[in-house]
């Protein structure tokens, strides 16, 4: 079967530091996939290239067996660092309307088919109570599902998410992770999500991709989540500790 | 038409416009760009003066060139627009200066008072059409790119993934901002313009949520403003110390100033 996402050698340089190198991973519908590393490592760029952002100098980047760029249709987005100002005039209701037609020309014309997938992404998300507020207003965790629905709302097959997870607390974190496996689950949609903490993903996490100075593990956390490929991939020791249920990579 | 007519609907007009597209201006955060263009406008009209043509063509030209500067220099960093529009607005305002110098050593036609402040009872005649052909050209575009700018407030990344060129976009707002800028300064003045653009828009996203709401009341804030200011300029003609009356822009921008103050107010409770 054709993988809903599939990135095969693909090499990004970005002001002659290597980015990405030689990226390879597969994603099925469904599956829920975290894109764990820390900060620099490349889960930003990797994300751009499945968006069709940024086209990498090599390798292929393919969205249900065709180039990214042409499947924008299929993929929702949650993009990193997204601070609505308290004064924009949009309620939540608006700004998730946006992620239906928000690129098309016009004023928008309101119509009960679109008020009802308003609604349903709303309720998916967890957020059909906020509907009617501004959603500048709202506080990280309510912003994040309003984000959530707006890039679930025209339902697509791929979900991708920038950190999501960053500054939230930890109840919070824990309702967001939820939403988006009920949202693969459920609806069959792909989702890759990047965090730089593992923990709040590992209860749903399908399959793990691992990254480091710009190289890529995926596997199943049992695979992928071993001092001895984890050092292969930083190239240098580290050891993966597990502390009850948490796990820690730490430098050898 | 008398003057005093004339004035009322071209002030209605402007209000018209400066409600959407202030709204847009404040929500992307360009106040400081739509000041640039007003600033722009002062050496369009002080060339019209010079050149012998009607000063709203001057601000028209001068603003579409202003802004087509600030896009080519500026770029997409926050900072390098910023940089882009400082500089064009110095640049502006010197060329401002040489010709009212050149203008007011030569000829005592009021041109620096004209330029800056506005002389709302003195348009030339059949500058009513023009206004409000540039006002609905003004209006078009920003229904046009009303949902793609929404869009690109959110965040920009969400536009272009959906393929939507923020860039084309904002410069497309940036014409539509140029016009509603001049036909501001025909109103207020060019130094003043833009105070019609943000007070208005910024009072109302204080108290309305939607985006077609928050356009609507700015418009009719503006209208207000705009009105009461030609209606309060008008008595001002019996009023001391000369009997020469007081200008538009001042009661403009005064009544803009207590309705962005009572916003600020209503918003605290």
């Amino acid at each position: 079967m054709t993988p809903l996402l599939e990135l095969e050698g693909v090499t990004v340089t970005l002001g002659g530091r290597v980015v990405l190198d030689g990226v390879n991973l597969r994603l099925a519908d469904g599956q829920f996939t975290g894109l764990i590393g820390s900060n620099g490592a490349g889960k930003t760029t990797l994300l751009r290239v499945a968006l069709g952002l940024l086209t990498p100098q090599r390798g292929r980047v393919l969205i249900g067996g065709q180039p990214a760029r042409r499947r924008a249709e299929l993929v929702g987005y949650v993009p990193q660092k997204v601070e609505l100002d308290p004064d924009l005039p949009l309620r939540v209701a608006d700004l998730v309307g946006l992620g239906l037609d928000g690129h098309r020309l016009g004023l928008p014309m309101p119509s009960r088919t679109r008020a009802a997938r308003v609604a349903e992404a709303l309720e998916a998300a967890g957020a059909a109570h906020l509907a009617g507020q501004r959603a500048g207003r709202l506080s990280g965790g309510e912003q994040q599902r309003v984000m959530i629905a707006h890039a679930i709302v025209a339902r697509p097959r791929l979900l991708l998410l920038d950190e999501p997870l960053a500054n939230l607390d930890l109840p919070s974190a824990k309702a967001i992770v939820s939403v988006l496996a009920s949202v693969a689950a459920e609806r069959g949609v792909g989702v890759l999500i990047s965090a730089h903490d593992m923990n709040p993903l590992l209860p749903v996490m399908d399959q793990v991709a691992y990254m480091a100075d710009g190289r890529l593990a995926a596997g199943s956390t049992g695979e992928v989540i071993r001092s001895e490929v984890l050092s292969e991939l930083y190239g240098h020791p580290v050891e993966v500790i597990h502390v009850r249920d948490r796990v820690l990579v730490v430098a050898g | 038409m008398s003057p005093l007519v004339t004035a009322l609907v071209v002030g209605a007009v402007v209000a018209a416009v400066s409600g959407p597209v202030g709204v847009f201006m404040v929500a992307r955060g360009q106040s400081f760009a739509g000041h640039a263009l007003a600033d722009a406008g002062t050496t369009g009209g002080a060339a019209g003066y010079l050149a012998g043509v009607n000063v709203l063509y001057g601000f028209v030209a001068f603003n579409l060139v202003a802004a087509a500067a600030m896009e080519a220099l500026g770029g997409r960093r926050a900072i390098a627009r910023d940089v882009a529009t400082g500089v064009v607005l110095g640049a502006s305002l010197a060329l401002t200066a040489l010709f009212l110098h050149i203008e007011t050593s030569t000829a005592t036609t009021g041109a620096t008072v004209t330029v800056l402040f506005g002389s709302l009872f003195s348009l030339a005649p059949g500058t009513v059409p023009v206004v409000a052909a540039l006002g609905a050209v003004s209006l078009a575009l920003s229904a046009l790119l009303y949902r793609p700018l929404l869009l690109s407030a959110v965040h920009p990344d969400l536009a272009r993934a959906r393929g939507v060129h923020p860039g084309l976009v904002g410069a497309g707002y940036l014409a539509a901002l140029s016009l509603a800028v001049s036909l501001s300064a025909v109103t207020i003045g060019a130094i003043l313009s833009t105070a019609l653009l943000v007070g208005p828009a910024a009072a109302a996203l204080h108290l309305v949520r939607r985006p077609a709401a928050a356009m609507a009341l700015a418009s009719l804030a503006a209208l207000a403003c705009t009105l009461g200011g030609v209606g309060l300029a008008y008595a001002s003609y019996h009023w001391p110390p000369a009997g020469r009356g007081w200008p538009v822009s001042f009661f403009v921008v005064a009544s803009v100033l207590l309705v962005y103050g009572a916003s600020l107010a209503a918003r605290r409770r």
